[in-house]
């Protein structure tokens, strides 16, 4: 039986029950829009810290996840909205390409690592490396990142409205920070920055589009790159 | 003052004994003082490409038997020696199935010009193998010219999507290098033209560096999640390799079976580098030759020997490597250095602009300077425009075939009608440190170094 016959329909949601089907039914119910790029509503039961859920996507689905993802949730993500209504461990969202992906409890590591584009939202706290290589993805963490967020991120932004962990920005190179709380330290070649008009609408779009029209851009300070570590210099040796 | 009228004075023995005496010496030679001045000199440790250029322990250092009386050989070309391998046969739908049992070693376009990539993929397709993507993403050239494409799934994740993902045929997910186990890529600033910074999303002109590390897992398990997601994302149909450069490789290879691999490659440290440390290139990693064993033996300890895949790669550069690799017990080998001498690397043609460039034809190893005269390592568009895709491609052919060639001569001197029926019991090793890394006997005794007493 696959999964979409298996899933009880709640008027137009179809219900995955990951309790009843395997991971790869699961998945491949959601993936087989893929190819005609359909929209649709699903919902996902019984996650219960499954890894790879919902990842590969690539139409523009609304998925909820209800309950606790596990590793790389939301993986490589294109054109879906993903709702996870619990936490989700490492790489939630690494590599998305477009689309959304919520996050209505904390996040582990290296959330929405090596992004390319789409919007991560993480409404709880997000933990070490956030951000990392990010490659013109959006973060925005309601709570605070851990140590090492945005580290190599090379494009892309993430707002905190948190406090940030230490080595914030490490080796950072195109991609724009912004905190609104306490700062433990700057990594290596990442420095404040002025807030200029571009990067007020920058983020005032970036909060409105993560649902937080409330929150005052003028209370957040922005990092970015020194660009002092862009080429080699026998000098720098000190810095790292 | 004539030469004649010298000749047979006190003097002139002097002379010949001041310059027959000149002894240089082996710790400070030549090449290590120039070391020392050239680092005194700028301040920086020297990056460079190419792979371990030392004397190590190598095939060279096996001999096949070949038949005797108890072995009898196979007739060449009347008896079938067949040469084919099927790659990721565990768990993917769709295993890579190749003609030859040598394949294209990743490397980036970046590292390499579009027109270098696109022979490789001619030469490789032509004789049906398969070529790798690099550190940099996958372009149309070497998609549209490679009929099998092994696409790279490295730490920096530089251009990585999931729809190249899914036109890939296969994912080798890069734990590390021969040439630098431990440490990531590098592409220096002349390198990153407008297109290599697009790809790469980073700007131009810059110093860049690939991680070493995977930005979402480290260490066995999580790598067991990572290639579970890359199977979801692409339905299972791709066979998943695991390359790591050879540091403890009969773990690698255990743990790299554990977490999922349908394949496993291993980089001894004569793998070769577009830009690395010399101190790296040189001094970190283990011989191939050792690689092989230590990996062979991990697939026998948990029974997953020709069922997990075994490629070799690390400085191969002939078909009596190529056969004492298989051999050895593994399923396939990969070429990457020996690829780009095919296509034109280093050829003899451009001595003179080798020499303006301080070096020379057989010597040159700045593939990081962006200025190989051969237009390979480049992307300089007229040096790039050197390189006919496909005339570089029918030279790689040729080269595939001769290793291919070269491999049967010797599978069938050993009375194998299959590359894959050569076995450690068909070598035997030349010096007691080759008898102890391949674990074969040394030639004339029944000895092998470290094994029992």
């Amino acid at each position: 039986m696959s999964a979409v016959e298996n899933a009880g329909q709640k008027g137009n949601v179809a219900v995955l029950d990951l309790a009843e089907s395997d991971l790869r039914t699961v998945n491949s119910a959601l993936q087989a829009n893929n190819s005609s790029k359909a929209s649709g509503y699903f919902q996902v039961v019984n996650s219960r810290g499954a890894h790879a859920v919902a990842c590969g996507l690539d139409a523009p689905l609304d998925v909820e996840i209800l309950g606790h993802a596990g590793y790389f949730c939301a993986g490589m993500n294109k054109s879906a909205r993903v709702v996870v209504k619990g936490n989700v461990g490492t790489g939630v969202a690494e590599n998305m390409m477009s689309g959304e992906v919520i996050v209505r409890g904390d996040a582990s590591q290296s959330a929405g690592a090596t992004a390319h584009g789409g919007l991560l939202v993480i409404e709880g706290n997000a933990s070490a490396r956030c951000g990392i290589s990010l490659k013109g993805g959006e973060i925005v963490v309601k709570g605070n990142v851990g140590h090492m967020s945005m580290f190599m991120a090379q494009s892309g932004a993430l707002a905190v409205l948190g406090d940030a962990g230490d080595a914030l920005g490490d080796s950072l190179y195109e991609a724009r920070i912004y905190v609104r709380g306490k700062v433990s330290g700057l990594g290596a070649d990442c420095i404040e920055k002025e807030m200029r008009d571009e990067h007020r609408t920058q983020l005032r779009d970036l909060l409105d589009r993560a649902g937080c029209d409330d929150v005052d851009v003028s209370e957040f300070k922005r990092y970015g790159s020194a660009r002092e570590l862009y080429n080699f210099k026998a000098d720098n040796i000190s810095v790292y | 003052m004539s030469n004649m009228s010298m000749k047979g004075t006190a003097g002139d023995h002097q002379a010949d004994e001041q310059e027959w005496g000149l002894r240089e010496s082996y710790s400070f030679d030549r090449a290590t003082i120039a070391d020392i001045r050239r680092a005194a000199r700028t301040g920086l440790y020297r990056i460079r490409g190419f792979g371990a250029k030392r004397v190590l322990p190598c095939f060279d250092d096996l001999v096949f038997l070949g038949a005797s009386v108890s072995r009898y050989p196979l007739e060449g070309y009347r008896e079938k020696c067949d040469t084919s391998v099927v790659l990721g046969s565990r768990f993917a739908k769709k295993p890579i199935e190749l003609k030859i049992p040598i394949t294209i070693a990743g490397m980036s376009f970046g590292s390499l010009s579009a027109n270098a990539k696109e022979a490789l993929g001619r030469g490789a397709s032509e004789m049906g193998t398969s070529t790798t993507t690099g550190d940099g993403g996958m372009t149309e050239e070497e998609r549209g010219h490679s009929k099998t494409l092994i696409y790279q799934y490295l730490p920096s994740r530089y251009g990585m999507n999931p729809d190249d993902l899914r036109r890939a045929d296969a994912i080798e997910v890069v734990v590390g290098q021969g040439a630098k186990p431990g440490g990531g890529g590098m592409l220096l600033g002349q390198k990153i033209t407008e297109r290599v910074a697009e790809m790469r999303d980073l700007p131009m002109g810059i110093d860049q560096r690939s991680a070493c590390r995977h930005p979402d897992w480290t260490g066995p398990d999580d790598l067991a999640l990572k290639i579970l997601e890359l199977r979801e994302i692409t339905a299972w149909e791709k066979p998943i390799y695991v390359k790591c450069g050879a540091a403890r490789p009969y773990y690698d290879t255990l743990l790299a079976i554990k977490a999922g691999a349908d394949v496993v490659v291993v980089d001894g440290m004569q793998g070769g580098t577009a830009a690395t440390q010399d101190v790296f290139i040189e001094h970190v990693g283990i011989p191939t030759l050792a690689a092989v064993k230590e990996s062979v033996a991990a697939l026998k300890e948990v029974d997953m020997h020709r069922k997990v895949q075994l490629v070799v790669g690390g400085g191969i550069r002939s078909g009596a490597d190529a056969a004492k690799a298989l051999a050895m017990g593994a399923d396939a080998v990969s070429i990457g250095t020996a690829a780009l001498i095919a296509l034109g690397d280093n050829d003899p043609k451009y001595d003179s602009d080798f020499k303006n460039l301080g070096t020379r034809a057989g010597f040159w190893d700045d593939y990081q300077d962006g200025t190989d005269p051969a237009g390979i390592t480049t992307q300089d568009p007229e040096l790039s425009a050197r390189l006919d895709p496909e005339v570089a491609g029918r030279r790689l052919a040729n080269y595939l075939r001769v290793l291919t060639l070269e491999v049967q001569t010797l599978a069938r001197a050993n009375g194998k009608s299959h590359v894959h029926n050569l076995e450690p019991e068909d070598l035997r090793a030349l010096t007691v440190e080759a008898a102890a890394m391949a674990g074969v006997p040394l030639a004339g005794t029944s000895w092998v170094p470290g094994q029992g007493d």
